[in-house]
């Protein structure tokens, strides 16, 4: 077919943050389909939570302490995490290096403590079906943890090496943030049906 | 300064000047299409945008067209496997009492058969279409995150290849497609078939999420300037529609398959009532994924006859407005009907009231297209051709499995058939009259955009009359003989029933329909061969895919076309306004607004990488493992992350670096 030029996209900018980026609808993309996951993990928690009068089936409390200590963790790296992506969108590549430093600090940080959580749970997963399905929920979460914290320090390294300086790796950092975020927030849920629901029965 | 102010590396601040070095190359910027001449231009681009050669280069291979010829070669060999599975079966139950096939092996085979047709077969086939056709017809050079998108096919190829190699070794899955506890949990299904049913649908719905999350993004944000939100085409709507249902259902199958080789492999107990589970949850969470799969097969399916039906009634489809709502309407309530296979299983009366209703409910939006499509026709020319014959074989299939469906969907019809042939029936009328019969029509609407080659025409009608009687003469019938009580998953039934004669039939009729796939076969390969050469446009359509030559070079535009009607090349006959001003020394794609399509960014698209293919071997080797021990978890970590970090980490070409 013949064409005709009716449009110029010569002066268009070669990258873009947040919601113009693909990348960050991708992401989101992912974040629903975990989200989903999630959903349907606690789903089926309650859903024999609330087939089982005697739920817990006589198995101890979980010690809430290392999870509520996993929780103000996550909830305090928000702070740092916003200011990173502030940096991010500047393309100011030093703070940028410093807060990848500090996120990277304070995803392994949750992860030292997550493993006292495990042993906090005070049951096994092959003893019932109350055990199994809350070593299911922190299974799933510290899975993505562990993803997520390995994500943020590979990108961390990449940010030292002269590949950092790129608007591309400006973007990959803040949906590194983006889905942080997704990390802390998908575990409140799961910190409360962990270790709240279990108390009220 | 706002971010948008920060156009691109020109642009950043001076501190650039120092830190630069090595990989970012020191001339930002290179030559553009703009007022270059068509020779050099498509010089330019091939240079750029090709597979490269060898067969490392076709490994790495991230060009959608060729990833999604792959994927559709695959998925029509499984389709044959399947296929080969249900003659089989057939061939058993001709006649009461035959010994050709004994009961363990039948169980392997009608769960391979529902298997392969669901999960490597249907859903594959459909995304894969979509995969080489949305770019296309959306306007832009490459499918969004190609290297994921390559690495899904590698998936998909080893999950398949996993599932019908334990076929071989006599440890497929013999506890049907849906693989319900108890059969499948500890107790009762020793061996590892089960677990071969489990972790292949795990790994197998990966590579179908990643395929939704391209096709998503892909539509939001890489469609070509002025394509609006209503002047999409309606079958990329309806894949649209598709890879949302994908991104919601896909997982609940997942966390099934993973609950069920927990409770397998390290003793939890979820699916286990003695200890405080359900066996019930197990069909919960199945049938939550499993109804929305039904629309995951028959939307790109409606979306295909959205596209055939415009061209061959010759004028622009009526009600797109409605049939886009009805594509979406569809898509919601299809997460609200899955208790309605499980009537049987004693739910409490208020609960299956209200599955009852939205199952009947869903047939309202599904109606609606029906009458847009039939409104198209009346008031068009229609130009009867082999693919609309198909979309004719459709609505007299579909309606037929709709209304058996309607039926189904009353409990106490439900709880009298439940399990026996008049389901079988009713679900092979809606999935080969709903998916496969607008499929066909399909594949010889788009086979000369694909291959450059008309299909025969003559040969396609006999193909259709041949599909159509023999899938009645098969299928029908089951109607009748599942109302007199036989139920289905047996491998015999002694002849005192009287079920032989029409068991009969229906393997003849199972026959011709296999027949009419082996003169389909011989079709495709005769149009490959001998085809008459096709040109771009032999139907005269009007979305973008016309718009480039049969097949379509690797960077399917010259230039990015301008979009300003749903039927754009209808709207602007002669000329095609196009944009320029895109690099062609870098894979250089635009992305837009997710609305107006308004154009926003000039983003590089991935070249190619063979890391995908060693991150699917690294992943597909730890499922591999993870049937025999929970240690592979652990074990297959570290080359999992080693592949993933050559897959991202960049390797200075202008396309990572920008």
């Amino acid at each position: 077919m013949n064409q005709r030029p009716a449009a110029d996209l010569s002066g268009l900018p070669t990258f873009g943050h947040g919601p113009r980026s693909p990348t960050w609808w991708g992401t989101l993309g992912f974040m629903a389909l975990e989200g989903t996951g999630f959903a349907l993990a606690a789903g089926a928690y309650l859903y024999l939570a609330t087939l089982w009068p005697n739920w817990r089936l006589s198995a101890p409390e979980p010690n809430h302490w290392p999870g509520t200590i996993v929780t103000l963790l996550l909830i305090v790296s928000l702070v740092p995490n916003h200011i990173l992506n502030g940096y991010a969108k500047q393309c100011a590549i030093v703070p940028v290096r410093i807060g990848m430093v500090v996120m990277s600090l304070l995803g392994l940080a949750p992860l030292i403590v997550r493993w006292f959580e495990f042993l906090a749970l005070n049951i096994y997963w092959d003893t019932n079906a109350y055990g199994s399905m809350i070593w299911i929920l922190l299974g799933l979460h510290t899975t993505h943890l562990i993803t997520d914290v390995g994500d943020t320090i590979v990108l961390t390294v990449l940010m030292f090496t002269h590949h950092g300086y790129s608007g591309r790796r400006f973007g990959d950092v803040g949906d590194n943030v983006f889905y942080w975020d997704f990390v802390v927030l998908t575990w409140i849920p799961i910190y409360l049906l962990i270790y709240w629901v279990p108390r009220l029965g | 300064m706002s971010s948008a102010d920060l156009t691109s590396e020109r642009d950043l601040p001076p501190e650039r000047e120092t830190s630069a070095k090595g990989d970012l190359a020191p001339e930002h910027d290179g030559p553009r299409d703009t007022g270059m001449d068509d020779a050099s231009l498509h010089r330019w681009l091939a240079r750029t945008w090709r597979t490269p050669p060898g067969i490392i280069g076709a490994l790495s291979s991230v060009d959608h067209k060729v990833i999604a010829r792959r994927y559709l070669i695959t998925a029509f060999v499984f389709l044959c496997l399947g296929g080969l599975n249900a003659v089989a079966m057939r061939i058993q139950l001709s006649g009461p009492q035959r010994g050709l096939i004994g009961p363990d092996l039948y169980n392997q085979l009608f769960t391979m058969h529902g298997v392969t047709m669901m999960f490597l077969f249907a859903v594959p086939i459909v995304q894969a279409t979509g995969i080489y056709l949305v770019p296309l017809m959306v306007g832009t050079r490459n499918i969004a995150f190609p290297r994921l998108n390559a690495f899904s096919y590698w998936v998909y190829l080893s999950g398949g290849a996993f599932a019908w190699i334990s076929f071989l070794l006599n440890m497929a899955p013999d506890v049907g497609w849906f693989a319900y506890v108890p059969l499948s949990g500890p107790e009762f299904g020793p061996g590892k078939r089960a677990d071969v049913w489990a972790q292949m649908i795990t790994y197998t719905e990966v590579s179908s999420l990643a395929v939704a999350v391209a096709t998503i993004v892909t539509v939001l944000k890489q469609r070509a300037p002025g394509m609006s939100l209503d002047k999409i085409p309606l079958y990329v709507w309806a894949l649209l529609v598709t890879s949302f249902v994908v991104l919601f259902a896909m997982p609940a199958v997942m966390i099934t398959s993973t609950f069920l080789i927990l409770d397998r492999l390290v003793g939890t107990h979820i699916f286990n009532p003695a200890e405080g589970g359900d066996a019930l949850l197990f069909q919960h969470l199945f049938w939550f994924f499993g109804h929305p799969e039904v629309y995951i097969i028959f939307l790109p399916a409606t979306g295909m006859v959205s596209a055939i039906i415009p061209v061959f009634a010759r004028r622009p489809v009526f009600g797109y407005l409605g049939l886009v709502l009805s594509l979406i309407a569809v898509g919601f309530l299809s997460f609200g009907l899955w208790v309605h296979h499980m009537f049987a299983t004693g739910l409490p009366k208020l609960g299956a009231s209200f599955f009852t209703a939205s199952s009947m409910m869903i047939a309202i939006p599904n109606g609606v297209q029906i009458f847009c499509w039939l409104a198209s026709l009346w008031d068009g020319r229609p130009v009867i051709r082999t693919p609309l014959l198909f979309v004719f074989g459709f609505f007299f299939i579909f309606v037929i499995g709709g209304l058996s469906g309607v039926m189904l969907a009353s409990v106490p019809l439900d709880l009298q058939v439940h399990d026996t042939y008049f389901v079988v029936a009713h679900f092979h009328y809606v999935l080969i009259g709903g998916s496969v019969f607008p499929l066909l029509g399909a594949t010889y609407f788009w086979f000369p955009k694909i291959t450059g080659r008309m299909m025969s025409e003559r040969l396609g009608r006999w193909h259709f009359w041949l599909a159509f009687i023999g899938f009645n003469a098969a299928f029908f019938p089951m109607h009748l003989v599942g109302l007199w009580g036989m139920p289905r998953r047996v491998y015999t039934y002694p002849a005192e029933l009287g079920w032989g004669n029409i068991n009969l039939l229906i393997s003849a009729g199972a026959v011709l329909f296999f027949l009419s796939f082996v003169l389909f076969a011989f079709n495709l390969v005769h149009g490959v061969l001998r085809g008459v050469p096709a040109g771009d446009n032999p139907w005269d359509a009007g979305t973008l895919e016309w718009a480039t030559s049969s097949p379509p070079p690797s960077y399917n535009f010259t230039r990015i076309p301008v979009v300003t009607n749903v039927e754009p090349l209808w709207a602007e006959r002669g000329t095609l306004p196009v944009a320029t001003g895109l690099r062609v020394d870098a894979r250089e794609l635009l992305i837009s607004t997710v609305a107006e399509a308004h154009p926003d960014i000039r983003e590089k698209s991935a070249t190619p990488s063979i890391w995908p293919l060693l991150a699917a071997i690294a992943v597909g080797g730890t499922f591999l493992y993870s049937i025999f021990t929970p240690w592979a978890i652990v074990w297959g970590a570290a080359p999992i992350a080693i592949t993933l970090i050559g897959w991202f980490w960049p390797k200075g070409d202008p396309e990572d670096e920008e």
